[in-house]
C-alpha cells in the first residue's frame, strides 16, 4: 500500500492504480472529471505534487499511476473564453484569428503552457505559429490536443491556447487546404446517379441472392 | 474469461522468438466452428431468456437481460406524479452528446426546430471521441459505394439491413465532405487526396483517418460548432425515463440533474435517442474500450415504451484490447495497426490467425489460444497474446509506428511499454453493440415520436461490424435522422401536457411483477458504472 493525498486528504491505496482508480478505491464517486477513460477526452485534467519537490505537475487522471507520497486534485473544468464563428464564413482566415482572439499575439514566451501540457504538446510554439499565420504548423504541433484547458490555467497572457489552436487547425483544413480531389470525384458520380440503380437492385434481391452476390471478396 | 491466481511474473520476461510464418486461412466451416465454440455471442453460458417486453422469448447476455427487465429508477418509492407543467417544451429532444447526438442537433437546429440536447456527461464524452482507426468511405478508383455495400453486408455475416446499408454507403461521401469543409483534418496523400487505408474484412483500402486520433479530431470540430449553433444544451442531465403521449406515442422525457438530483420534465414533439452503446455492462466480465457512460440507457427506456430491439445478442469484442499492464485493461489498440502489418503471436511465438480476418474471427482465435493454454499469463492471472508492431517499422520503414500511431505510442509509453520495440499484450475487449433499437432509414422506431441514431440503433451492421462503418453511421444517420425528426416534430399534431404520463412504465412494471413474482428486479438505466464496489474487470 502507498500513501496518497486526494483533494488534500490522506489515503492508503494499492500500487498500480491510476488516479481515477485510486479515487474509486477510496470510495469517491467521480462524475465531473471523468469521460472516456482512454486518455483522449480531456475531462480528467489533474494537478499533483510529489514530496520534496517544489514543482507542480499536471496529468490526465485516467492515464497516470499514483506514486508514494503523491498529492493530487482533479480540475474537472477550467472556465475558458471561446469565440463564436462559422469557419466557412470568415472573410479572411488569417485576420480572423486576431478578430476572434486578439490576445493571441501577446505571448510573453514564458513557456508555462508547454510545461503544463499533459499531452506533451509544444503549446508555446503553436501559439507563435498561429500568430505568424502558419496554421499548417499549428495543425501538426497540436494534433494530440485533448482540449483539457490546463494551458489556460497557466497562461500569463490570459490566452486559451487550445481554442486558438482549434481555430487555426480548422482554418487550415477548411480554408487553406484544397478540397480533396478523390472525394470531389466520388461525390460527382454519386450526384450523377451512377450507383443508384445497382444499389436499388441489391436491396431488392432475396436474402439468398444477396448473399451469393456479396459472398466473394 | 478465465482467471488464475495472481503472480509476480512479468510477461515481458522470457519473450519467445517470433516466427513470422503465416498461418493458413479458415474454410467457411472452420470459421463457423471457431465462432460457435469461442466467440462470446454464440456460447450458451451466461445467457437469459426475456420474459417481458417486445423481444420476449429472445435469449440475450445476462447483463443485457438484466437492464431490459428492470424497474424504473423513478419508482423506488412509487412513480412520481407528472407536474402541472413541463420545465421546457421543444420540438426535438436529443438524448446523448456523442457523434450522432451532435450531428442530429446541429442539423435539426438548422432545419428550424427548437432543439434541446441533454447529455449525461459533457458534450463529446462518448465512444465517438475515442475512435482511433478511421471512417470507411469508398473513394478509391477501383472502389464504389456498391463495393462498400457488399463488403459491409458480407462482413455482417449477411444479417445487416440492406436498406439501411445502401443509405450509409450512398450518403457517406457527402457527409465526409461536410466534415472536411468544417475543417476536420483527415490525413492526405502527397497529391492532396484523402489517404485510404486497409481495414479488416474489406476488399479495398477505404479507411480515412486522422492518424490514430480520428474521433478526437472530428469531435473537437463538431463540439465547437454545436456550442456555436444556438442549440440548448443541458450537460450532466441524463434521461431516466421517456414520457408517453397520445396513443402510446413518445412525448418527451424525464431528465435528472446529477448535481442536485432534481428531475426535469421535457415536453417534446420528437425524442431522438443517441445514447450510444453498452460496454460498461462488462458482459461476460470482459474489460471494455467504451467511455464511462456507455451503459445502454436508451435501450432500457425504449424497451419499456414498446420499441423492438434487433440483434441484441450480438456484441463486438474487439480482438486487441490491452490486457497488461492491468490498469490499462480494455484500452483499444486500433485494428489499423494490423492493417499496417502488425502481427499476433501466442506464447510459443507462433502466429495463429491471419490478422485481417473479420474482428469476430480474430477475437475468437485469441480466446481459443488462451483457453487451450497457448496464451501469455499476466501477473493478475489473466491471459493474452502478443501484438507486435515492430514488423510495421521493419516493413514500412523506421518511424512509421510513431508517425501513424502517435496516440498508442504515447499511451503505452506512459505505462512503460515502448510498443515501437516491444509487443503489446492483448485480449478481446467489449467494444461495440452490434444490435440496438430497430429503426428505418429515417430513424423511426416502432414508437411514434421516438427516433434513434448511432450505436444505440441496430440493423446497419447486422451481427458483426467492420471497422470504420460505425463512425460513418454516426455521421450519416446523425445528420439524416436529425433532419427527418426535426421536420416531423415541427408538423406533429399538437397535444396537451395533460395527455402526458408515465403509463408505459407502470404497465411494464406490472408485467414484470407477473413474470417474476416475489423477486426484486434491478433498477435501470444504470447511468454510471460503480467501480467503488466492483473493481474494473480484468484488473486484479
Amino acid at each position: 500500500m502507498i500513501q496518497v493525498w486526494i483533494n488534500g486528504k490522506e489515503w492508503q491505496v494499492p500500487e498500480g492504480l491510476t488516479m481515477i482508480q485510486a479515487m474509486w478505491h477510496t470510495g469517491h464517486e467521480v462524475i465531473h472529471g471523468i469521460g472516456c477513460l482512454g486518455g483522449v477526452c480531456g475531462a480528467c485534467a489533474a494537478v499533483y505534487r510529489m514530496p520534496g519537490n517544489f514543482r507542480l505537475f499536471n496529468a490526465l487522471a485516467c492515464q497516470t499511476l499514483v506514486k508514494e507520497g503523491m498529492a493530487f486534485s482533479l480540475i474537472a473544468s477550467y472556465p475558458t473564453q471561446r469565440a463564436h464563428y462559422d469557419i466557412e464564413q470568415i472573410p479572411d482566415a488569417k485576420e480572423g484569428l486576431f478578430t476572434l482572439y486578439p490576445e493571441s499575439a501577446t505571448c510573453r514566451n514564458c513557456n508555462a503552457c508547454t510545461e503544463v501540457c499533459p499531452q506533451g504538446i509544444d503549446v508555446r510554439t503553436s501559439v507563435w505559429q498561429a500568430a505568424f499565420g502558419d496554421f499548417k504548423g499549428v495543425a501538426e504541433t497540436t494534433m494530440s490536443c485533448v482540449m483539457c484547458g490546463l494551458c489556460v490555467s497557466r497562461c500569463i497572457a490570459e490566452m486559451a491556447p487550445h481554442e486558438i489552436a482549434l481555430y487555426a487547425r480548422r482554418a487550415y483544413g477548411s480554408r487553406e487546404l484544397p478540397f480533396p480531389e478523390n472525394l470531389r470525384q466520388r461525390m460527382d458520380s454519386i450526384e450523377a446517379g451512377t450507383y443508384d440503380e445497382e444499389l436499388v437492385r441489391l436491396t431488392r434481391l432475396s436474402a439468398d441472392q444477396l448473399k451469393t452476390e456479396c459472398g466473394a471478396k | 474469461m478465465t482467471v488464475e491466481n495472481p503472480s509476480s511474473l512479468n510477461p515481458y520476461d522470457n519473450l519467445p522468438a517470433f516466427d513470422p510464418g503465416e498461418p493458413g486461412s479458415f474454410s467457411p466451416e472452420e470459421r463457423e466452428e471457431l465462432l460457435r465454440r469461442y466467440y462470446p455471442d454464440y456460447r450458451p453460458d451466461r445467457k437469459a431468456t426475456l420474459h417481458v417486453g417486445p423481444n420476449k422469448g429472445e435469449v440475450l447476455p445476462d447483463e443485457v437481460a438484466s437492464i431490459l427487465e428492470s424497474r424504473s429508477i423513478l419508482a423506488t418509492e412509487g412513480l412520481p406524479a407528472v407536474p402541472s407543467s413541463p420545465d421546457i417544451e421543444v420540438d426535438l429532444l436529443v438524448i446523448g452528446g456523442g457523434g450522432a447526438g451532435i450531428m442530429a442537433s446541429i442539423f435539426a437546429q438548422e432545419a428550424g426546430a427548437r432543439v434541446l440536447m441533454a447529455t449525461k456527461l459533457r458534450v463529446g464524452d462518448s465512444n465517438t471521441v475515442m475512435a482511433e482507426g478511421g471512417i470507411q468511405v469508398a473513394l478509391g478508383e477501383d472502389d464504389s459505394p456498391v463495393q462498400h455495400f457488399k463488403d459491409a453486408y458480407r462482413g455482417g455475416h449477411f444479417t445487416g439491413d440492406p436498406e439501411l446499408l445502401s443509405v450509409l454507403v450512398r450518403e457517406g461521401p457527402e457527409v465526409i465532405s461536410w466534415l472536411v469543409k468544417k475543417g476536420v483534418l483527415f490525413d492526405r496523400d502527397p497529391s492532396g487526396n484523402l489517404s485510404l487505408r486497409k481495414g479488416g474484412g474489406t476488399s479495398r483500402p477505404r479507411l480515412i483517418s486522422a492518424k490514430d486520433y480520428t474521433g478526437l479530431e472530428v469531435v473537437r470540430v463538431l463540439k465547437e460548432d454545436l456550442l456555436n449553433s444556438g442549440v440548448n444544451i443541458w450537460e450532466f442531465s441524463p434521461a431516466v425515463e421517456l414520457l408517453q403521449g397520445p396513443e402510446g406515442s413518445c412525448a418527451g422525457a424525464v431528465l435528472r440533474d446529477v448535481d442536485n438530483g432534481s428531475l426535469k420534465w421535457v415536453k417534446a414533439n420528437a425524442v431522438l435517442l443517441a445514447t450510444g452503446g453498452a460496454g460498461r455492462l462488462h458482459i461476460g466480465d470482459f474489460a471494455t474500450s467504451n467511455h464511462f457512460g456507455a451503459t445502454g440507457d436508451g435501450l432500457v427506456m425504449a424497451y419499456r415504451m414498446g420499441a423492438r430491439l434487433l440483434n441484441m445478442e450480438s456484441f463486438q469484442y474487439h480482438p486487441t484490447g490491452v490486457i497488461y499492464p492491468s490498469e490499462m485493461a480494455g484500452m483499444l489498440i486500433t485494428e489499423a495497426v494490423r492493417g499496417a502489418g502488425a502481427r499476433m503471436f501466442n506464447r510459443d511465438g507462433k502466429r495463429f490467425v491471419q490478422e485481417l480476418e473479420t474482428r469476430d474471427v480474430v477475437a475468437a482465435s485469441i480466446i481459443r489460444e488462451c483457453e487451450e493454454g497457448r496464451g501469455v499469463r499476466t501477473p493478475s492471472g489473466h491471459h493474452g497474446v502478443y501484438l507486435d508492431l515492430t514488423s510495421i517499422d521493419r516493413e514500412m520503414g523506421e518511424g512509421t509506428v510513431e508517425r501513424r500511431f502517435p496516440n498508442i505510442v504515447k499511451l503505452m509509453g506512459k505505462h512503460q511499454v515502448d510498443c515501437t520495440k516491444q509487443p503489446i499484450l492483448v485480449y478481446p475487449t467489449l467494444h461495440y453493440q452490434n444490435g440496438g433499437i430497430a429503426s428505418d432509414t429515417s430513424g423511426h422506431t416502432q414508437v411514434e415520436g421516438l427516433y434513434v441514431a448511432g450505436e444505440a440503433s441496430g440493423g446497419v451492421h447486422g451481427k458483426n461490424r467492420l471497422m470504420g462503418n460505425s463512425l460513418l453511421e454516426v455521421f450519416v444517420y446523425g445528420r439524416r435522422v436529425g433532419v427527418d425528426a426535426a421536420r416531423e416534430a415541427m408538423s406533429r399534431k399538437p397535444f396537451s401536457w395533460h395527455e402526458v404520463n408515465l403509463g408505459h412504465v407502470d404497465r411494464f412494471q406490472r408485467d414484470l411483477e407477473k413474470e417474476f413474482p416475489g423477486t426484486s428486479r434491478p433498477e435501470a438505466p444504470i447511468l454510471f458504472p460503480d467501480y467503488r464496489k466492483h473493481p474494473h474487470p480484468a484488473r486484479s
